[in-house]
């Protein structure tokens, strides 16, 4: 039993588009009010960190059904210029854009499960999955 | 679509009512300071009860709102803040300290009223 969707990113308007698809799949799945604004938030931070430093990219939705357990993943991939140092990026307060976007620590502390895979000069996919309990 | 922006006395009155995008967000800025401008405005209660979350990008324009605000004499109460939202600003990491805020429309009115001295 699996489900995706998927959003393009590629200007503002995209970024609403993903969060309300993220938002409606939570919905689905059961989550509550909290862990709903958890991963509206979380999805909003991925595909606004796409159309800041990749320029354009997806976010993709999945409904996870594992072990008797339901959760949403978030997957957020880019073929931008990559993180070079991944360190850093998970450090709280590092930005390179000036205090746009809270990080990638911040999504992390919202979700259940974080993944990075980055390569300089070819892209960047997030993996985020929150468990429904 | 644009943020009504509503006057009261010498306050000024915001509800934002639907999920804001980063265009709307910026417009809500600019309009918002021009309106103090344009109604020498001591005062700026803009409530949040409908917002079910705010992103860091949001949460930035709000606060500097209030900054620029607070640079024209103007104070800003912000109003219904919900748990989910207070929840998921304190986990991503945003601290919105120089900001006052209280628990309603009503609350956030009175507080204004005390901060500005009447």
């Amino acid at each position: 039993m699996e489900f995706q969707s998927c959003v393009k990113i590629i200007n503002e308007w995209d970024i609403v588009a993903a969060r309300q698809l993220g938002r409606n799949v939570a919905k689905e799945l059961g989550f509550g009010t909290v862990d709903q604004a958890r991963i509206t938030t979380a999805i909003s931070e991925l595909a606004r960190n796409i159309y800041l430093y990749a320029g354009q990219g997806r976010v993709c939705i999945e409904k996870l059904y594992e072990n008797g357990k339901s959760g949403l993943l978030i997957i957020a991939s880019d073929e931008g210029p990559g993180i070079p140092d991944v360190r850093k990026v998970m450090e709280d307060g590092f930005s390179t854009s000036g205090g746009l976007g809270a990080g990638l620590p911040g999504v992390k502390r919202l979700m259940d499960e974080f993944d990075l895979d980055t390569n300089v000069g070819k892209g960047t996919e997030i993996r985020a999955t929150k468990w429904l309990r | 679509m644009r943020i009504p922006i509503l006057k009261l006395y010498d306050c000024l009155l915001v509800s934002i009512q639907w999920e804001l995008d980063d265009a709307t967000a910026l417009q809500f800025q600019e309009d918002l300071l021009h309106k103090i401008h344009e109604t020498s405005a001591n005062g700026v209660v803009i409530d949040i009860t409908s917002i079910d979350f705010i992103d860091s990008f949001i949460a930035k324009v709000l606060g500097d709102v209030v900054s620029m605000s607070k640079l024209m004499g103007a104070k800003v109460v912000i109003t219904g803040i919900q748990p989910a939202v207070a929840i998921t600003l304190i986990e991503l990491g945003i601290v919105l300290d120089d900001v006052l805020t209280a628990l309603d429309l009503e609350k956030g009115l009175e507080k204004l009223q005390q901060e500005l001295g009447d």
